[in-house]
């Protein structure tokens, strides 16, 4: 499985050098990094190169790196069903960049941009309909983000008085709690007293 | 100004003028299964338009996923899918024993095997069955939901929950089977197509239903291809594609069985496909309960080691085994940093997991892909040009589930 990914890859670069910027094969998944400029042109060559032929677009997603440079990922998940193969393609962007929506390649993309967007805050330069999906009507923030709470900024709850659903800020009865579960002992390097004198002799 | 310039729409007044109609549809509709809200563009009867509002059942899945370990995550894929909740937990259970590298025992693969069947035919008892009932038929959810119930009593026999079971473990599975149980459910599975004929006698050359079905919602290959259909929505318009068999994962590949396609791609072909697809179940759940009595069949149903729980009678007598049960129930276990996608054939289609581990005991990242909901996005695309009735008929045969779409 792994040699004809290692031969698909290979064959991507090749065919398209201008888009790849590099390509690996690691758990047995062809993984190819993209340049944002070039997605919709490189997602229809996917689609329609008589070797790959990556016909269904299986999802769109994004990973969120605050510390870099480059926050965002968007990775996009392919697959081709007369070939059996699988590609993910991956796109950093900055922040305040956009990406080329592929709506006009695989329709299907539509409501993963507009997730994407929901979630993270993410433009698709190009989409029809960019309209928030999954969280609630007037809602405000992108969820996903890693620098937004899990408890979120507000909550609803029906008031008897004014016979509707009203929306508060989020106070909680107590702390949200979050454990630091990770082991002191593992992983640690302990020097005891007089250990580094070994190391020394030794180096 | 009536001097004929404007043609015909000189002599219509204010009131005769003609425009489409906007309905909301849901969502507290019986036949949107659970909270979906569309709002219908309706010339006449024809609907012009479809918007399907979608996220009254969003939990925000995704986000609480970050804040929990691996094994405290496993119990919110139960409550996706509720239709067959051991499904989704097989995809997580994979996707975290392709980044560690863990093999199941053969007697876990066996029983995850045999659970993913019978959710299989959980699903798709409940499916063709409300279905029927969206078109107008009573009889059939009644037949179907007692079957229902006893598979869920196996469920229960086999977890102790009869929905949200949290049985498949990164490992393996959590328990073992009493031979009791599963001499049960092969004496289930021998009587069971039985019930499949009287449904078959109920629906499948009843009158109303196949005028209700037949010829609705046709879906072509190329669709198939725009929109990302999987499961049931590719094979009823005659593709062979099966994760099954084209993917194998567990141990599928052992197993006999087919799968069947349809021809027109219609909600009936659709219908039919399921019908085939339980008896198919049933063969899978027939020959897993013989590979389980087999003497290979025998051993343990957990990959002993770090991702997993020591034995209890261990648990009394080392000190290890204690102390690597509490950690592993406070801290969990490390995943090695990478990135995986593992996907399962569902009983609705494909269902996959996108996890981004960071070498912590918690995902950086987990994408659900749920396969409703690149059916759901269809639906303007399918039921255009259809009647208002059929809207009914086709969410129907589309098998969505909100607690997957909205995640």
């Amino acid at each position: 499985m792994s040699e004809l990914l290692n031969e698909l890859g290979g064959h991507i670069e090749a065919k398209r050098p201008d888009c790849v910027i590099g390509w690996d094969v690691t758990h047995g998944e062809l993984n190819v990094d993209v340049a944002p400029s070039n997605i919709r042109g490189f997602v229809e060559f996917l689609k329609t190169d008589a070797t790959c032929r990556f016909s269904s677009l299986v999802d769109i997603t994004a990973v969120d790196y605050p510390e870099r440079p480059k926050r965002f990922d968007v990775v996009y998940h392919f697959l081709s069903m007369y070939q059996n193969h699988r590609i993910r393609l991956r796109v950093a962007i900055r922040e305040d960049e956009m990406v080329p929506s592929i709506v006009s390649v695989h329709p299907s993309a539509n409501w993963f941009e507009r997730e994407v967007f929901d979630m993270f805050g993410i433009l698709f330069a190009g989409h029809p309909d960019l309209r928030r999906i999954l969280t609630d009507y007037g809602f405000r923030g992108f969820p996903l983000r890693k620098d937004f709470p899990t408890t979120g900024y507000t909550e609803v709850r029906y008031d008897e008085e004014q016979k509707r659903v009203v929306y508060e800020p989020v106070s909680l009865v107590q702390e949200y709690r979050q454990f630091d579960f990770m082991s002191p002992w593992e992983g640690a390097q302990y020097v005891l007293p007089g250990d580094e004198k070994t190391e020394e002799k030794a180096g | 100004m009536m001097d004929g310039s404007k043609g015909f729409e000189d002599a219509l007044t204010g009131e005769q003028k003609i425009r489409n109609f906007n309905i909301n549809f849901g969502p507290q509709h019986p036949a949107a299964h659970g909270v979906l809200r569309l709002v219908l563009e309706l010339d006449g009867e024809i609907v012009e338009r479809c918007d399907p509002h979608i996220g009254l059942l969003h939990r925000g899945t995704e986000k609480l996923m970050e804040t929990r370990t691996y094994l405290q995550n496993l119990p919110y894929f139960d409550r996706l899918d509720y239709v067959a909740p051991m499904n989704q937990e097989h995809a997580w259970c994979l996707a975290i024993e392709k980044l560690t590298g863990v093999e199941v025992p053969r007697r876990g693969s066996l029983i995850r095997v045999l659970y993913s069947e019978i959710g299989r035919v959980l699903n798709h008892l409940l499916n063709v069955t409300t279905q029927a009932m969206d078109v107008g038929a009573l009889t059939p959810p009644l037949w179907g939901f007692e079957e229902r119930e006893k598979l869920m009593v196996f469920y229960e026999r086999a977890c102790g929950a009869r929905l949200h079971s949290a049985y498949f473990r990164p490992g393996g599975v959590h328990q073992d089977l009493p031979p009791a149980l599963i001499d049960d459910i092969e004496a289930w599975a021998k009587e069971f197509p039985n019930v499949l004929d009287d449904i078959d006698g109920l629906l499948t050359e009843n009158r109303i239903f196949k005028q209700r079905n037949a010829d609705i919602g046709v879906v072509t290959e190329e669709e198939i291809n725009e929109w990302g259909f999987s499961g049931v929505m590719v094979r009823g318009s005659g593709l062979a594609w099966d994760l099954r068999r084209a993917q194998p994962y567990e141990c599928y590949d052992e197993f006999d069985f087919k799968i069947p396609v349809g021809k027109n791609g219609d909600c009936y072909d659709r219908y039919l496909c399921r019908m085939a697809e339980m008896r198919e179940s049933v063969k899978i759940i027939l020959q897993a309960i013989e590979k389980l009595r087999a003497p290979e069949g025998q051993g343990d149903v957990l990959a002993r080691g770090k991702i997993t729980p020591p034995k209890r009678g261990e648990m009394k007598r080392s000190m290890e085994a204690l102390i690597h049960h509490f950690k592993l129930y406070t801290e969990g276990f490390h995943v090695p940093e990478g990135e995986v996608y593992a996907a399962v054939e569902a009983p609705k289609g494909e269902f996959g997991v996108y996890l981004v581990a960071d070498g912590s005991n918690r995902p950086y990242r987990s994408k659900i892909r749920a396969p409703g909901y690149l059916h759901l996005q269809a639906m303007d695309h399918v039921a255009k040009g259809h009647q208002l009735a059929d809207v009914a008929a086709i969410i129907g045969t589309m098998d969505v589930v909100f607690g997957e779409i909205d995640r």
